[in-house]
């Protein structure tokens, strides 16, 4: 179990029924900036080794809740939360989370390309050497892992100490992934990866969001709803801070249960 | 057929009007422009004037003496009939001493003080802090030149064993204190230039605040924090008042020997640049090669602020330029 919290004396409760372990649980999650409640009471069981999509229209809380996943929403000073959200077991709200640890447990991948104004290199080693790996030859190989995992090796191994900056913004996005990747994280979030991008560079990223999924939970918010019924095992589909459907993608999209999912994805708002 | 006539004046009559009007307008935008552009160019004439100004009456001494003698000599009698010494090595000496004094003491103080503001200082505090800032840069320098004099000077004396505080470590201490102000401030911009998205990127990735400042965001921002030394070095390089009022003023080059190393020391009395200047103005003869003398200490520091200053506008924008490229 993932040690992200000091003291081992939480236990892992026992779901046996469920074919999937979820990786992350929310119970009642609710959440404040401010006075604005921008998360409803939300519940969601999020399996392991899965793409799981969010989508809604803007303004509907779906990357608040993404980002209340990693505990990052917390940068904004007037955040507010309430309820649970279990995350193998542990709840990250629990005051001993060490948010060290669990950010290196549970990457993030953002909108823009946002990779460091350094070399191709030192982006992906960033996270090995703030987590205390000093050794040279291990931080090498971690590199090549990273960048072979996100596809983009055979593009950059001649320069890896070239600018990032260099890179086309597609090559950017990927390079974040690295750098995630580069952390040895159990999930990945993302953050509408490809809406900075050119559709080549999107049809890209998406091939390896099914590449990925074989060994990383991933879950991704996105506003494009064919890269959610493409790329996704399920869907949530948020509204004014609610989760008004979650369900198998192919379900929620065919036959959705709700009238108002029904309405946005069928284009008749958002 | 009467009707289209009539039509066809009133048309007329409307584009005369139009064209009137657009002639107005078009009148008083240019002369608006030209005002404009002229009170611009006014700041390049002022400052083409002071340079023209400095040369014109260096020149003498420049002649005569030689700009060698000037850079290296390090005899200052200049209005001595018998043997008269131009050498402003001396001043040269003393102005880097106590600039390079202050800037040891406001560098780590004024980029620490800017880390703080700009990456931890809780809101409240920041909104203390920044215009106690503000406040100490406005300081008349003449007061902090009093309080160097009165409340430093005796410290220092006592801490050495001085019978006189009056010295290069004084005068670098004010000196770092008023150069603080410009370091905090552009170093602070320079730090709040960086993006966001930086920031994020490396909480993300699970480094700590500390991490994310010392590899992350410090980096980023490191040419604009040059630049805001850079300025401090020039505010503290050509302050005089504060300076004259702490440094003793003594021309000597102050050197001392440590380890078989020959270092300026601290503790001993110097003139700068700008107190020579301030010291001996007022009663030279108009005119006489010590009159044009000092002008070329005047030119000389002119050339290192200037020199000093273009190198902080160059490291300035190449911040924003590298924080535009992504």
């Amino acid at each position: 179990m993932l040690k992200i919290v000091p003291n081992e004396q939480t236990t892992n409760k026992q779901e046996p029924n469920k074919q999937l372990d979820p990786i992350f649980e929310t119970k009642d999650l609710n959440l404040w900036y401010g006075e604005d409640q921008a998360l409803k009471n939300i519940n969601l069981s999020i399996d392991k080794q899965n793409v799981t999509a969010i989508i809604g229209p803007s303004g509907c809380g779906k990357s608040t809740f993404l980002k209340t996943l990693n505990r990052m929403v917390e940068l904004v000073p007037s955040v507010k939360t309430k309820g649970e959200i279990n995350y193998q077991g542990v709840n990250i709200f629990d005051e001993k989370i060490n948010l060290v640890e669990l950010r290196s447990s549970i990457g993030m991948v953002f909108q823009k390309p946002n990779p460091f104004p350094k070399s191709i290199y030192d982006n992906i080693a960033f996270g090995p050497r703030v987590h205390g790996k000093k050794n040279k030859k291990e931080i090498d190989a971690l590199v090549e892992k990273s960048l072979k995992g996100s596809g983009l090796w055979d593009e950059v191994k001649d320069r890896l100490g070239d600018s990032a900056l260099s890179l086309s913004g597609g090559q950017q996005q990927r390079l974040c992934i690295a750098r995630t990747l580069a952390i040895q994280p159990d999930v990945i979030l993302m953050d509408e990866p490809t809406s900075a991008l050119d559709p080549k560079s999107t049809l890209i990223i998406e091939e390896l969001i099914q590449e990925l999924k074989q060994n990383y939970s991933i879950i991704i918010v996105t506003h494009n709803m064919q890269q959610a019924a493409r790329v996704s095992d399920h869907t949530a589909f948020f509204l004014n801070g609610e989760v008004i459907e979650f369900g198998q993608t192919d379900t929620l999209f065919q036959a959705p249960t709700d009238k108002r999912t029904e309405d946005y994805i069928t284009g008749r708002f958002g | 057929m009467e009707g289209e006539t009539h039509e066809a004046v009133e048309n007329k009559s409307v584009s005369n009007h139009l064209k009137q009007r657009s002639l107005k307008t078009n009148i008083v935008d240019v002369l608006i422009e030209k005002m404009f552009f002229l009170f611009g160019m006014m700041a390049v004439v002022v400052l083409m004037l002071i340079l023209y100004f400095l040369v014109r009456e260096s020149r003498d001494a420049l002649v005569e003496v030689g700009i060698l003698e000037f850079l290296t000599g390090t005899r200052w009698y200049p209005s001595s009939p018998q043997g008269a010494g131009y050498g402003a090595l001396p001043f040269i000496f003393g102005s880097f001493m106590v600039t390079i004094g202050a800037l040891v003491i406001s560098v780590p103080w004024g980029v620490f003080t800017a880390i703080f503001i700009a990456e931890i200082a809780p809101k409240r505090v920041r909104e203390v802090l920044k215009p106690v800032v503000e406040i100490l840069a406005i300081f008349p320098s003449v007061i902090l030149g009093f309080i160097a004099l009165v409340v430093i000077s005796p410290i220092v004396a006592n801490v050495f064993g001085l019978t006189n505080g009056l010295n290069a470590l004084t005068a670098s201490i004010i000196l770092g204190v008023m150069s603080l102000p410009t370091i905090i401030s552009i170093s602070e911009d320079a730090l709040k230039s960086v993006p966001k998205d930086y920031r994020e990127a490396a909480y993300a990735l699970g480094a700590t605040k500390w991490e994310t400042i010392k590899i992350v965001i410090f980096p980023a921002a490191k040419s604009g924090i040059t630049a805001g030394i850079m300025l401090g070095f020039g505010r503290a390089v050509g302050e005089t008042m504060a300076v004259l009022m702490a440094a003793g003023n003594a021309i000597d080059l102050p050197l001392t020997e440590i380890f078989g190393v020959h270092l300026p020391n601290y503790l001993t009395s110097v003139r700068t640049l700008t107190a020579n200047i301030a010291i001996e103005g007022s009663d030279v003869p108009w005119g006489s090669l010590h009159y044009s003398s000092l002008f070329v200490i005047a030119l000389i520091l002119f050339v290192i602020t200037f020199i000093v200053n273009m190198g902080a506008d160059l490291l300035i924008t190449r911040q924003r330029r590298k924080i535009k490229n992504d």
